[in-house]
């Protein structure tokens, strides 16, 4: 167990962040946006898991932290999918490029 | 030699990083989901491997649970989802890519700097020891960020029936 060291899981999370970010730059519709988010959150709550359990094992701050993340998580995914459904509505497209109202 | 444990690792991380890039580099929007899915569930088995049992459990019921079937759910309202999505133009992804990875390359050289070191302590984690914390109002306790978080879901979910309602069209009584 602890002949792996916390770098390589921190390599491992730190990839998944930065595969989000691609996702986030590369992608213009908005589900698959989300979904590029989604994969970042989850790479930071691999981080508060680690960090807590090999350089803090004494407190639980980033247990609680990775509960805080994922519920937020799940109140965001909602509230974007709400304004997502909403903009399909009004637009018949999800694309970032074609919700440009606010521009012209 | 490695043991077993560092294989495992090995196996999860390599599971979980290829399932992300297939998340973001595929261009079936199902697919894409589906591949998030895996994913997320890669994740959960690495909180088992870490010994974290209630994240592990709170991961797949709220990711892989919720918000990866209300992901699909929205879909299947908005897309054809056999259709493949429109190429992205090359220098919009030449330069992203050249972002993350400069991106990437910093953090790890931040992280290989800093050599992290393990303590030797055993973590205990057991879910009693999580709710005395998650409702203790004293010093380290967390009862304030538990009831900020429980008014915010509450604010959420009156938020998305309001945005997603259907505006009911004002009929003149006259």
């Amino acid at each position: 167990m602890t002949e792996i060291p916390i770098s390589h899981m921190l390599f491992v999370s730190t990839a998944l962040f930065f595969i989000g970010m691609y996702g986030f730059f590369t992608r213009r519709n908005m589900i698959t946006m989300l979904m590029a988010i989604e994969l970042m959150l989850n790479s930071v709550n691999i981080n508060f898991v680690i960090f807590n359990k090999y350089l803090y094992p004494e407190k639980m701050d980033g247990i609680f932290f990775t509960i805080f993340v994922i519920t937020i998580a799940a109140a965001e995914a909602a509230v974007a999918i709400a304004i997502i459904i909403n903009l399909y509505r009004s637009h018949q497209s999800i694309d970032v490029e074609e919700a440009d109202n606010l521009k012209n | 030699m490695m043991s077993l444990g560092a294989i495992f690792f090995y196996i999860i991380s390599a599971f979980i990083l290829l399932m992300g890039i297939l998340a973001v580099t595929t261009r079936k929007i199902f697919r894409s989901a589906i591949y998030l899915l895996g994913s997320l569930i890669g994740i959960a088995g690495l909180y088992f491997w870490l010994e974290v049992e209630f994240i592990a459990a709170v991961q797949i019921v709220v990711y892989v649970g919720g918000i990866v079937v209300l992901i699909i759910f929205s879909i299947f309202l908005t897309q054809q989802s056999g259709k493949e999505m429109p190429r992205t133009n090359l220098s919009r992804n030449i330069f992203s890519l050249l972002a993350v990875i400069a991106g990437f390359l910093l953090s790890c050289s931040l992280i290989h700097q800093y050599g992290f070191e393990a303590g030797s302590q055993p973590f205990d984690n057991a879910v009693s020891r999580i709710g005395l914390y998650m409702l203790n109002t004293g010093k380290d306790g967390f009862a304030l960020p538990f009831e900020a978080v429980s008014i915010l879901l509450l604010a959420a979910l009156i938020g998305c029936i309001v945005i997603a309602m259907k505006s009911v069209p004002t009929k003149s009584t006259k």
